[in-house]
């Protein structure tokens, strides 16, 4: 081999490396991307086996959905978030403040790391059909409740709007406070020991150090938690979908928007749909940059930190 | 240089295998039938009855018949729609497909069996194109399953071996106590039209029993029974018919008089499998053969001989499986073959009532089993359903079909499944049903409800 420079340059294999990522982003996210986009001009969809388009009709989709009642499906979803998230991050807040805080000296706490993450493990589609069984009229949750004497007569939980509702919030819930946790607690741990030490020599209580130390030092987490989040609720559906039958009963009150793009697929109507994934685009990006905003804005070298720092937690993206 | 064309050499030996790897292998040489079906019902009964079957793989995906011909079996879940996506794939690309690719034989349910009979859709071969008169060869078929099969201009497109008059099969513990007999012929009498049976069903409340388990149960017999179809051929406006309301308004009455079980919403879940079973207050249900067979005897956690079958209110089909041959099989000699043995042969049918206990498609030879002490049922005490089956299958008339009956049938249940729980009010539920059915099938432009 030939050696034309003294320096060998290994940067570009660097780019070989990296090759195979984007070559795959392209086709396999890219490009649909793109058509979705496309398709969304269009009126296109399936009658029996007869297809129809594509027809190009401009922004009519998207005003078809304007006037469709998918705004109050946007509310269910934002609701159902709520219900889940709020919860969530107060729970995996707490743990994770005890689980790192040395003077509470915990045992188990890789045991309890581990099962609390548990329930993240589970297929969400098993957790609701596990929930539908549990919770169903004549179902083991009533027959304690009844048999125990709390209550006379079953509790009809998935056929009220409230019942319903709490139910996606609690599983939800369930499902991803143990990965928030473990999110937050590798965040805590970043916080060097130097500042908790010299708070505890001028007389912080715990109290303080929470509010005054702890939290402001891991905003950029916390930041990426909210995002993750947020994004991960927009796409809320099989946890509602499971439990609901696809129906978002009683009245669609429990109808997310995934949920309303997915009955658009049945009949294979790629126009509609595709004006619906764009709408949760254009969405999810202003929410986006919102909260980033929000979290960031007085700390400017914040922000690249914790893109890092998420980059390397985030090995999936989770809802938070 | 030496190792670069070791290399290349291995690099074009491994691209030639992988390529070698997605070329399908053919087998022996022998033809190939493509058969789509959503369980292995199907498959069973071609087993059971036609001659020429010489032995099927272990795992069930291939049939191999005498002369070397392969039988490959496609089989896609029904739930969620899996089935029809899969075939809908397939159909459309059949004009292009290789011959041993295309689809000869698929089958197609009474809820969806339309969409593939359409003529304009031209998936299922007219039965005269593949040598079938219907007229004289499908004689002995119960008419209403030969209108089913066919399409707006009377052409059949489909044929089938199965036939689901369906019947009220109640408990004898129950009548027992309740009229204090549990004679089939007496409790027909209690059950025979609506109006007996919903006096019927305040004595049984007073008992402390529900006739039925949920309004569910009833929907087939109002829906299967209405005058027009819910979409007219060639238009884009569903009727909602005057039945349908009916149904909802019986049932609003029937569960506010207490005469259902509130607890149970709707089929195929777990509170409705749980009133099957023995610490149950439901009375009756509503079923077919299968529905004897699969469902209700498999949720009974009692002893044989506590059920037994009697007329229903009024005659009702419910489900059934269709066999059609493909547009643009390369083997339609064999599918012709195929489909008479498994849906015409009388021999071949009355075996499949034996051991499968299907209620099948021959007006004589049904009327032979219900005659006959050897087709009685071991579940039902040794009563023989096809007695009372018989007679159904012979005086129903089927609803006239559209492509659209699928999604009608499940949404408007669904949207007034609301309204009967109470969570909504009339008219919203109303609005539900347009909201969903249009986004099911985006090419609806109006649903008119009658007045």
């Amino acid at each position: 081999m030939k050696q034309k420079n003294k320096k060998i340059d290994y940067s570009k294999w660097g780019y070989y490396f990296i090759l195979p990522f984007f070559i795959s982003f392209f086709i396999f996210s890219f490009i649909p991307l793109v058509d979705t986009i496309r398709y969304s001009f269009f009126e296109y969809y399936r009658s029996g086996i007869k297809e129809v388009g594509p027809n190009f009709v401009g922004m009519a989709n998207y005003v078809s959905l304007l006037g469709s009642d998918m705004l109050k499906y946007a509310a269910n979803t934002m609701i159902l978030w709520i219900i889940g998230f709020i919860p969530q991050i107060v729970i995996a807040l707490v743990l994770a403040e005890w689980f790192v805080d040395a003077r509470l000296k915990i045992h188990g706490t890789q045991f309890f790391k581990v099962v609390i993450y548990l329930p993240n493990l589970i297929m969400a589609s098993a957790f609701a059909m596990l929930f539908f069984t549990m919770f169903s009229t004549n179902g083991p949750v009533n027959g304690i409740l009844m048999s125990i004497g709390l209550i006379s007569k079953p509790i009809d939980f998935l056929g009220s709007v409230i019942g319903t509702r709490s139910l996606v919030g609690f599983m939800n819930f369930l499902m991803w406070f143990g990965n928030s946790t473990i999110m937050l607690m590798a965040a805590i741990m970043g916080i060097s020991p130097d500042i908790f030490e010299a708070s505890d020599l001028d007389g912080c209580n715990s109290f303080q150090r929470f509010f005054y130390i702890t939290l402001p030092q891991i905003r950029p987490i916390l930041a990426y938690t909210l995002i993750t989040a947020i994004i991960g609720g927009l796409q809320m559906f099989d946890v509602p979908q499971i439990l609901t039958n696809g129906q978002g009963s009683p009245d669609r009150t429990s109808m997310t928007l995934i949920m309303f793009l997915n009955s658009h697929l049945k009949s294979k109507n790629y126009g509609m749909a595709g004006a619906l994934s764009v709408y949760l685009f254009i969405v999810s990006g202003i929410l986006c940059f919102f909260v980033y905003r929000m979290t960031n804005n007085d700390d400017p070298d914040g922000s690249k930190a914790a893109a890092k720092k998420a980059k390397k937690l985030a090995k999936k993206q989770g809802r938070g | 240089m030496k190792k670069r064309a070791v290399s290349i050499l291995l690099i074009t030996a491994m691209t030639v295998s992988l390529a070698a790897g997605c070329g399908k292998s053919s087998g022996s040489g022998g033809k190939v039938i493509n058969i789509y079906s959503w369980n292995n019902e199907f498959r069973e009964r071609v087993e059971a009855v036609y001659p020429e079957v010489k032995e099927t793989s272990k795992d069930g995906t291939v049939t191999t018949l005498n002369d070397g011909t392969e039988i490959h079996w496609i089989i896609n879940p029904n739930q969620d729609g899996v089935y029809q996506q899969k075939l809908d794939e397939a159909l459309m690309k059949q004009a292009d497909a290789a011959a041993d690719d295309k689809v000869d034989i698929f089958l197609s349910e009474t809820d969806y069996v339309n969409k593939y009979t359409d003529k304009d859709a031209d998936a299922a071969m007219p039965l005269k194109d593949l040598g079938i008169d219907p007229d004289k060869d499908l004689s002995d078929q119960y008419d209403f399953t030969k209108v089913t099969a066919s399409d707006t201009d009377g052409v059949q497109r489909g044929s089938t071996w199965q036939c689901c008059p369906g019947l009220l099969v109640y408990r004898r513990d129950i009548a027992k106590e309740v009229f204090g007999t549990d004679d089939p012929e007496e409790i027909g009498q209690k059950v025979k039209d609506w109006d007996t049976i919903e006096q019927t069903a305040g004595e049984l409340k007073d008992k402390g029993y529900f006739t039925f388990s949920s309004y569910a149960d009833t929907f087939r017999l109002y829906g299967n029974s209405i005058d027009d179809s819910w979409v007219a051929p060639g238009e884009t406006v569903i009727k909602v018919d005057q039945k349908i309301m009916d149904w909802v308004d019986d049932s609003k009455r029937w569960l506010d008089a207490g005469y259902l079980d509130k607890n149970v919403k709707g089929q195929w879940n777990d509170d409705w499998n749980k009133a099957m079973g023995s610490a149950s207050k439901v009375f009756a249900f509503l079923f077919p053969a299968w529905g004897i067979d699969f469902t209700l005897s498999k949720n009974w956690d009692g002893e044989n001989g506590v059920w037994g079958v009697t007329n229903p209110p009024q005659e009702y089909n419910w489900g059934g499986s269709y066999v059609h041959a493909c547009t643009g099989t390369d083997n339609a000699e064999l599918v012709k073959d195929i489909i008479l043995a498994v849906t015409v042969d009388k021999d071949n049918l009355l075996k499949i009532s034996k051991d499968y206990s299907d209620f099948t498609n021959t007006v004589s030879g049904m009327q032979e089993a219900a005659q006959d002490d050897s087709y009685t049922s071991e579940f039902l005490g040794g009563q023989n359903a096809f007695t009372y089956f018989a007679p159904v299958a012979e005086n129903i008339e089927i609803a006239p079909l559209s492509a659209y009956d699928q999604g009608c049938v499940e949404l408007i249940q669904n949207s007034f499944s609301d309204y009967l729980q109470g969570k909504v009010d009339y008219e919203k539920a109303k609005t539900n049903f347009e909201t969903a059915i249009i986004e099911r099938y985006p090419d609806i432009t109006e649903i008119q409800w009658p007045e």
